[in-house]
C-alpha cells in the first residue's frame, strides 16, 4: 500500500480524492469553510493550505495525494497565513456576535478563537446591505457572508434549485437571487440546505420562537405540542448526548417544564398518512390513473415539483403531509372542550424542517380555511428554548407523551429517513403482518444512503415498482427520466434533503462527524423497539378514526384541490 | 412582459449559437449589440432556454462590466479609466462630461436618453490619453473643454 507522511504520522492511501480526505483520516481536523465532502470542490477560504517538505504551500482539499509525499499542516507560516485570511475575513464582516443568531454555532466565530485572532487592523469600508427576510423559512443576511460559495453549490448540485448564485465581483461580490430579487421571488423551496452549509448567519433559519412564548404566556390558549420523528435523535447533540440517541423522552419532559399543555408524537399522524396514502395508492393502482404516485410528505419537494415540473402536479397524492393531518385531528378533538372553557387550541409544531414553515400557510392544507399548525419551530429552535430557560435536558427523567395520541407504529418512526414512508406504506399493504414481511421489505432495497433507490415489491398478484430518491437534483433527475420515458414506477418516494428529514434545514449545526450514520441508526432503533410495527396494529389510530375522522377523511386529511 | 418581437429575436440568436450553456455569452453579446443592453426579462428567457438558472446567468452577465442590464442612451460615451488616461487626468474629461450631462457614477443614463456615459479600463490607445469614445468614435487628446465642444456639437445635431 502506498503512504503519505502527514505531520510525521504515516498515513495508509486508500484510494481518498484528495490530501484534506488523509489529513483528516489521521486525525487531524483541519479547518474549512468551503469544503463538504458531498460537494464540488472549490478551492476558495485557503484555510486547508498545507507546506509541503520544500516550502511550497497549497490547499489540501484541491491536491491529489501521491505516493511518498511529505506535508506539514500546522508550520508557523501556515499558523500566520491562517490567521490572515481569517482577519482579513472579520474586516469585512459584521461582528455582532452577541446579538447574532449563530453565535456559538458559527465556524467562522470559531475558526476565529482557533487561529487566535484578537484584533482586526482594517477598517470596514463595505456598504451594508438590506437583510432579506421574504422567506417565511429563511433568512438572508449578506453582510455576515464570507462569499464561501457552500449554499451556491448546495442549492444548484445537491438541490438542483439554483436560486442563488456569486453576483457581481471582486469587493463587489455578493450571493444572491438574480436581480437582486427577493427569495420570496425566485423558485427557492425553503429547504434550508443553504443554512445548514452556511458557516456563518449569512443564511440562517427563520425564527419563531417569540411567538411560542407569547402563546405559552396566554392564558387562553391551550398550547399543544406534537414532535417529529427526526426531531428525537438529534435534538441531544447540544446537550453533549450520544449523537442519533433518542432523547423523546426527555424532549416531552422539557417541553412541559417550559409549559405546553399537552405534548403529542407527530408519528401519530404519520401513521395516519400511512393509512390514507395506501388507500390512495391501492386506488391508484387499480384504476391505473396518474401513476406512479408521488409521496407528498415533504413540502420542499411539493413545492419543487410545483415550480419545475408542473405536469407530474397531478401524481403527487392528495395526501396531507403527517404534521398536517395530525393538527386538524388535534383541533377537532378539543373543539368541544375549547369552546366549554373559552380556550382556543393552539398547535406548535416541532420539525426538522424549515419548510414545514411555508407549508402551514398553504390555503390547500387549511380546513375550511382554518390555518390547522398555528407555527413551526425547527429543532434549532427548541434547542435554543430550552437552554434559555435553562433546563438541564440531559439530566431530565423521560416521560411519555400525552393520550390519546402517543402511540404510534415503528413504521410511523422512520418517516423520518429516507425509504421510510415507503416501508411503512409497504408494511401496511403487505396481506401478512410477520417478521418475515418485515424483513423481506427491509432488504427490498428501499434503505440505505444511496441517492436513487429502486425496489420490485410483490403485493397481492401484482409487482409493485417503486423509486426512493432524496436530494432534489436526484428527484429532477429521476423526472426527467419519467419523462423521456426511460423509466417506469407505481410508487416515487421523494424527499429534499439528502437522508431524509433526519439531515433537515432546521436540525442542530455544525453537524460534526458520525453525525448521519449515527441518525439514521437511531431513527431505526425507534422502529426495532417498538412492539407495534405495522401501522394497522396501533389500537389507538382505530379509535381516533372511529370517534372524528370517519366520514370526514378528505376534508381532515387531504389538501384541497 | 416585453413585446414578442423580443422573444423572437432572442430565440433566432439562441438557434445560431446553439442550446448549450457554453452559448451564453455569445449569446448576451448579440442580444447586447441589437439592443444596446439586455433587457432583463430577456436574460431570465435565455437562462431558461439554454438550461441554466436564472441566477447564474445573472452571475455571468454582472460579472463582465461590459453588460448592462440599463437601457443606454443614443450616444454612448465611454471615458478611459486606464493607467495612462488616468495619469494624464482622465478623471477631469468624467467629471466635465457628468457636470454637463447631469450625471453621477450611479446615474449614467441622461433622461430624455440622449447620453450613456461609461468608464472603461483600457481602450487599448494609450498613445491618445486621455481618450474616449463616443459611440466607438475614437476622441484622442482629451480637455475638459473638448468634452464641453463635444457635448454641444451633438446637441446643436439633434436639436
Amino acid at each position: 500500500m502506498d503512504y503519505m507522511t502527514i505531520d510525521g504520522i504515516k498515513v495508509p492511501m486508500e484510494g481518498e480524492k484528495n490530501i484534506l480526505s488523509l489529513i483528516r483520516k489521521a486525525g487531524i481536523d483541519i479547518p474549512t469553510f468551503c469544503y463538504h465532502s458531498d460537494l464540488s470542490i472549490y478551492g476558495a477560504c485557503r484555510m486547508c493550505m498545507v507546506e509541503d517538505d520544500k516550502g511550497k504551500m497549497f490547499a489540501s482539499c484541491s491536491e491529489q495525494p501521491r505516493a511518498g509525499m511529505v506535508i506539514h499542516t500546522n508550520t508557523k507560516k501556515l499558523q500566520q497565513y491562517r490567521k490572515l485570511i481569517i482577519e482579513l475575513l472579520l474586516s469585512a464582516h459584521c461582528r455582532d456576535c452577541t446579538t447574532c443568531t449563530k453565535n456559538g454555532m458559527c465556524e467562522l466565530q470559531s475558526l476565529a478563537y482557533r487561529v487566535g485572532v484578537h484584533a482586526v487592523r482594517f477598517l470596514n469600508k463595505k456598504e451594508e446591505l438590506p437583510i432579506d427576510m421574504s422567506s417565511k423559512c429563511i433568512v438572508r443576511d449578506p453582510n455576515k457572508c464570507i462569499l464561501c460559495g457552500d449554499c451556491v453549490r448546495t442549492c444548484s448540485e445537491n438541490q438542483a434549485v439554483g436560486a442563488i448564485d456569486f453576483a457581481y465581483r471582486g469587493s463587489k461580490m455578493q450571493i444572491t437571487p438574480a436581480f437582486d430579487k427577493q427569495l420570496c421571488d425566485t423558485d427557492c423551496v425553503g429547504c434550508g440546505q443553504c443554512a445548514v452549509v452556511c458557516p456563518t448567519a449569512a443564511i440562517s433559519i427563520r425564527t419563531n420562537v417569540t411567538e411560542v412564548w407569547d402563546a405559552i404566556e396566554d392564558p387562553k390558549k391551550r398550547v399543544v405540542a406534537q414532535i417529529a420523528p427526526a426531531v428525537r435523535v438529534a435534538v441531544g447533540d447540544k446537550f453533549n448526548l450520544p449523537k442519533g440517541e433518542n432523547t423523546m423522552g426527555k424532549l416531552v419532559k422539557a417541553l412541559r417544564i417550559m409549559g405546553f399543555d399537552e405534548v403529542y408524537d407527530t408519528n401519530f399522524g404519520a401513521d395516519l398518512t400511512v393509512m390514507e396514502e395506501s388507500r390512495e395508492f391501492a386506488k391508484r393502482l387499480e384504476s391505473g390513473e396518474n401513476l406512479p404516485l408521488f409521496t407528498s410528505c415533504c413540502p420542499g419537494w411539493v413545492k419543487f415539483c410545483e415550480n419545475r415540473y408542473p405536469e407530474f402536479t397531478k401524481n403527487i397524492s392528495t395526501c396531507r403531509s403527517p404534521m398536517s393531518m395530525f393538527s386538524p385531528v388535534i383541533k377537532e378533538y378539543f373543539a368541544k372542550r375549547d369552546k366549554e372553557e373559552g380556550k382556543e387550541t393552539y398547535i406548535v409544531a416541532i420539525m426538522p424542517c424549515t419548510a414545514k414553515k411555508a407549508e402551514i400557510l398553504r390555503p390547500d392544507n387549511h380546513t375550511n380555511g382554518r390555518q390547522d399548525t398555528d407555527i413551526v419551530i425547527t429543532t434549532q429552535e427548541i434547542i435554543r428554548m430550552i437552554k434559555q430557560v435553562g433546563i438541564k435536558f440531559e439530566n431530565l427523567t423521560s416521560e411519555a407523551c400525552d393520550m390519546p395520541f402517543s402511540m404510534a407504529s415503528g413504521g410511523a418512526s422512520i418517516f423520518g429517513i429516507t425509504g421510510g414512508v415507503t416501508e411503512a406504506v409497504l408494511r401496511y399493504l403487505s396481506p401478512d403482518k410477520d417478521h418475515t414481511t418485515l424483513e423481506n421489505i427491509r432488504y427490498s432495497g428501499i434503505r440505505g444512503k444511496e441517492g436513487f433507490k429502486h425496489a420490485e415489491v410483490t403485493l397481492g398478484d401484482r409487482t409493485v415498482r417503486i423509486a426512493v430518491v432524496h436530494g432534489l437534483r436526484n428527484a429532477s433527475n429521476l423526472l426527467e427520466d419519467i419523462k423521456a420515458g426511460r423509466a417506469q414506477y407505481d410508487f416515487v418516494e421523494v424527499m429534499a434533503c439528502r437522508r431524509g428529514c433526519i439531515l433537515g434545514g432546521g436540525q442542530p449545526v455544525p453537524m460534526g462527524p458520525n453525525t448521519r450514520t449515527a441518525r439514521m441508526d437511531g431513527i431505526y432503533q425507534v422502529d426495532q423497539l417498538s412492539s407495534i410495527r405495522y401501522t394497522d396494529e396501533n389500537p389507538l389510530i382505530d379509535r381516533i378514526w372511529e370517534d372524528l375522522i370517519k366520514g370526514r377523511e378528505h376534508e381532515l386529511l387531504h389538501r384541497s384541490m | 412582459m416585453l413585446d414578442k418581437s423580443y422573444y423572437d429575436k432572442a430565440d433566432e440568436i439562441i438557434k445560431e449559437h446553439g442550446k448549450g450553456k457554453e452559448s451564453l455569452i455569445p449569446i448576451m453579446q448579440d442580444i447586447q449589440t441589437e439592443y444596446r443592453y439586455i433587457p432583463p426579462e430577456l436574460l431570465s428567457y435565455v437562462a431558461k432556454c439554454i438550461g441554466i438558472t436564472e441566477a447564474k446567468a445573472y452571475s455571468v452577465a454582472t460579472f463582465y462590466e461590459n453588460f448592462s442590464f440599463d437601457s443606454k442612451g443614443k450616444y454612448v460615451i465611454k471615458v478611459c479609466d486606464g493607467t495612462a488616461c488616468h495619469v494624464r487626468k482622465g478623471t477631469l474629461i468624467l467629471e466635465r462630461l457628468y457636470k454637463e450631462l447631469g450625471l453621477s457614477d450611479k446615474k449614467h443614463t441622461t433622461d430624455d436618453m440622449m447620453f450613456t456615459v461609461e468608464t472603461v479600463s483600457c481602450l487599448g490607445a494609450c498613445g491618445l490619453a486621455p481618450v474616449m469614445t463616443v459611440n466607438d468614435e475614437v476622441h484622442p487628446a482629451m480637455t475638459p473643454d473638448k468634452v464641453s465642444e463635444t457635448i454641444k456639437k451633438i446637441r446643436e445635431e439633434e436639436a
